[in-house]
């Protein structure tokens, strides 16, 4: 079992959380969705997996590069 | 059909000294400098994140707003009217996005006792409920592409179908972004198409109302600039071909709309002046159509300054925005004027060019190039940062030729000439489409940018 960070690609502000600590998720699925310069950005889970954490919620503003959720493969 | 508020206004004529501009970015700074031209005092907003803009230099007064996000910024109706009020502005000029077409602004502005620089609020109304404006035009004479009212069962719906014909398009009522959309080629299909965007439609929208429309394959989006005057006049000021879009925003536009029939356009145009004239519609305003092999069918009213305004202007000499704060004064229309030449405008965002992810960051270097032919209209410079709280547009690079071809060529040379670093930038996009042979041949339609963005992903992964 291999955790990994997932990384928000863009500076902006969360809008919708889909997801929480503890759900499967698949490869592809959306686990939340980001606003960025009026466009909104889903963040997909990288691998089929379990979600051990989800580190923002809505309105939270979130830098490039930052850690969103943590994924247990 | 002119109504009483509209010939009130008419009948004493406003006087304009003090725009206040409730927008940011390129446009601001364009009313800017309009109003600097008609020789009024400019008020501009700015919220915390636009604190180092450039137009802020430039116009008579800048006032600071409190949030950064648009709701308790440039969508904060309040604090914009109070300074509107402090400021001594006599008028507002909303831009283009934000408040620009909601007529409770619009309303509050006027009944502050200033002028709301568009046309009378009833039309913001009219033209927002998108049914009820293709309704309005269709009666008016413009032509629509057929579609049906809401489908309750497979009856009605092989019904609708005959009327419409096929290959037609199963649409949710409750929807959009393509979600549920099922094309339809036969009428053996329809059946199971209507069962599956029932299923879609209520598992995304929680909303199973379907209707039908006919499904244009390749269209080209054609819009016509119209003025309008508070004496009940109106003239149209030709074309925009509009088509080359990604996420159904624009992308590249130019005038005149190359490899349609100009006759076609040009009756298309006159017919749109003519209904606004008898509907008394007033101020500026854009009629967007598709158009599909020699076919033309309204889609929707824009009753505000285009952000692809600037190559209506370059091939008229009509300055839009100074018609818009001059119309409102009262003035008569101007003179019509010919056609001259193609201008082509490009759209320069912070996004980057193959994934069109948005990007955010400081201006490290932000050189707009000055050349012949060329005009650059951007709310940013030099240094400033660029924030994820509003729309991601840089720059618009608007360039002028003798010929379709020159224009291409100007604008290209110019985009390659925009020193930008510090963000993405779709410029390897927009030279890649402007380099393409189907581009460079007239040969464009809504798909045209997506189809250069597979062709260069299957070359990447080669």
């Amino acid at each position: 079992m291999a955790k990994q960070e997932i990384e928000s690609e863009v500076t902006g502000n969360v809008w919708k959380v889909l997801k929480s600590a503890g759900d499967t998720v698949a490869e592809g699925e959306v686990i939340m969705i980001l606003e960025s310069m009026k466009m909104e950005i889903p963040i997909e889970s990288p691998a089929a997996g379990t979600l051990v954490d989800v580190l923002v919620q809505p309105e939270d503003q979130v830098e490039e590069d930052q850690a969103v959720a943590v994924l247990e493969t | 059909m002119s109504s009483d508020s509209k010939s009130a206004r008419s009948q004493s004529r406003p006087v304009i000294t003090t725009v206040l501009i409730a927008n940011r970015g390129a446009i601001a700074r364009r009313i800017v400098r309009a109003c600097n031209e008609l020789g009024l005092a400019s008020v501009v907003v700015f919220s915390p994140a636009d604190a180092g803009a450039p137009y802020l230099e430039e116009a008579s007064q800048a006032y600071p707003l409190t949030g950064l996000r648009p709701v308790e910024s440039y969508l904060d109706q309040e604090q914009l009217l109070q300074i509107a009020q402090q400021s001594g502005a006599d008028a507002v000029h909303p831009g283009y996005g934000f408040l620009s077409e909601n007529p409770v602004f619009a309303r509050k502005v006027m009944d502050a006792g200033m002028v709301f620089i568009g046309p009378d609020p009833v039309w913001l109304e009219r033209m927002g409920d998108k049914v009820n404006a293709r309704r309005l035009m269709a009666e008016q004479g413009m032509t629509t592409f057929e579609g049906s009212g809401l489908i309750t069962d497979i009856d009605s719906a092989k019904q609708a179908a005959e009327q419409i014909g096929f290959p037609l398009v199963v649409k949710p009522s409750g929807g959009g972004g393509g979600m549920g959309m099922q094309v339809v080629q036969n009428v053996d299909g329809l059946e199971v198409a209507l069962a599956q965007a029932k299923a879609v439609a209520d598992a995304a929208f929680g909303n199973a109302d379907l209707y039908l429309e006919r499904w244009i394959e390749k269209p080209r989006h054609i819009e016509y600039q119209i003025l309008a005057d508070e004496q009940g006049n109106a003239m149209q000021l030709y074309e925009r071909e509009c088509s080359v879009q990604r996420r159904h925003q624009k992308l590249i536009e130019e005038s005149p709309a190359p490899g349609i029939d100009a006759a076609l356009l040009g009756r298309q145009a006159e017919l749109g002046a003519s209904i606004c004239a008898s509907l008394g519609y007033n101020n500026l305003g854009t009629l967007e159509t598709l158009y599909s092999e020699g076919e033309t069918g309204f889609l929707e009213m824009n009753t505000r300054i285009q952000v692809e305004h600037g190559v209506t202007e370059e091939v008229t000499g009509i300055d839009l925005v100074q018609q818009q704060i001059l119309l409102a004064g009262g003035e008569a229309l101007p003179k019509p004027v010919p056609m001259v030449g193609h201008a082509i405008e490009v759209r320069v965002y912070a996004e980057d060019a193959q994934t069109l992810m948005p990007s955010t960051g400081v201006l490290g270097v932000f050189q707009p190039p000055s050349l012949h032919g060329v005009r650059i209209e951007t709310g940013y410079q030099q240094g400033q940062e660029v924030s994820p709280y509003y729309d991601a547009l840089l720059a618009k690079v608007i360039a002028k030729g003798n010929t379709r071809a020159q224009a291409i060529g100007r604008v290209t040379v110019a985009l390659q000439a925009f020193n930008i670093q510090g963000v993405q930038t779709n410029v390897a996009l927009l030279v890649r489409v402007l380099q393409d042979s189907e581009f460079l041949a007239g040969n464009v339609d809504t798909g045209i940018v997506e189809r250069i963005l597979l062709a260069s992903r299957k070359v990447t992964a080669l």
